[in-house]
């Protein structure tokens, strides 16, 4: 699925990586706690959180995850969305819950990511 | 073998901002000398956990790196408390992490599990009160 599709899908606004909507994502985890994301991380993997610390963007830039969604309408902070654009990540925001983001996306065709 | 690269650092105790930072580090000069990316990542989430693990529940301590042309180290030493039941630390789900770390995203039970399940030889030692020692492998060949 293009992540521009994913921006349609559950109306998000772009954070930043603009310039990357184009890029395939097969797989999605959506979680708040980080060593259950590095424990389920996939390459091109979305990540879905309500969390919005550094160590969102840290945990993601370990397991190789190129794509954050927060959900509940919440912003990370601009260090966070500057260190994300320097490593060519791109940051969505959706007003959606956690779940009903997470069903859309489902619904529409996003898997899980398959155990490492 | 050859000793490509060697790193150590300080791990401070509850320093979040800079907590993780380490471990950008490795992985930076992994990906900068080729290494196969399968094999970075699995650093990459293994020293990560440990680091989160000194910032989180040691006193603080130290990460290095040793990169050589078979292998990588990857090190922590911290200075305390240590833990008192290894193989209960070892359980996935337990945790002994407070309401504010896991506010943070911490403390899921799943920092020693994942470091195990990512290196090729994974060894720990703790005593109560000195600290926690723990050396993974990771085979590049």
């Amino acid at each position: 699925m293009k992540l521009l599709e994913i921006k349609e899908f559950i109306d998000a606004k772009v954070l930043c990586g603009e310039e990357h909507l184009k890029r395939e994502v097969a797989y999605a985890c959506a979680c708040d706690l980080m060593s259950e994301v590095l424990r389920l991380a996939d390459k091109d993997m979305v990540l879905i959180t309500g969390l919005t610390n550094i160590h969102v963007l840290k945990t993601a830039e370990m397991a190789n995850i190129r794509t954050l969604i927060f959900v509940w309408g919440k912003l990370p902070d601009d260090t966070l969305v500057q260190e994300a654009k320097e490593l060519d990540m791109v940051v969505l925001s959706t007003e959606l819950p956690m779940y009903e983001c997470c069903g859309i996306l489902y619904k529409k065709g996003l898997g899980e990511p398959l155990e490492p | 073998m050859t000793n490509i690269y060697e790193m150590e650092y300080n791990v401070n105790n509850r320093d979040f901002v800079v907590a993780g930072d380490v471990s950008r580090i490795i992985k930076r000069t992994l990906q900068r000398i080729g290494v196969d990316p399968k094999i970075v990542r699995r650093v990459a989430i293994a020293s990560y956990e440990a680091e989160m693990n000194i910032a989180i529940h040691s006193n603080g301590g130290r990460i290095s790196a040793k990169i050589d042309t078979d292998k990588v180290l990857v090190c922590t030493q911290d200075f305390g408390p240590g833990i008192p039941d290894i193989d209960l630390a070892m359980t996935e789900g337990w945790s002994t992490a407070t309401a504010e770390i896991r506010e943070m995203g911490f403390g899921a039970g799943m920092g020693l599990p994942n470091m195990k399940k990512c290196s090729d030889v994974f060894e720990i030692d703790s005593q109560v009160p000195q600290g926690t020692t723990i050396k993974m492998t990771f085979w590049l060949t």
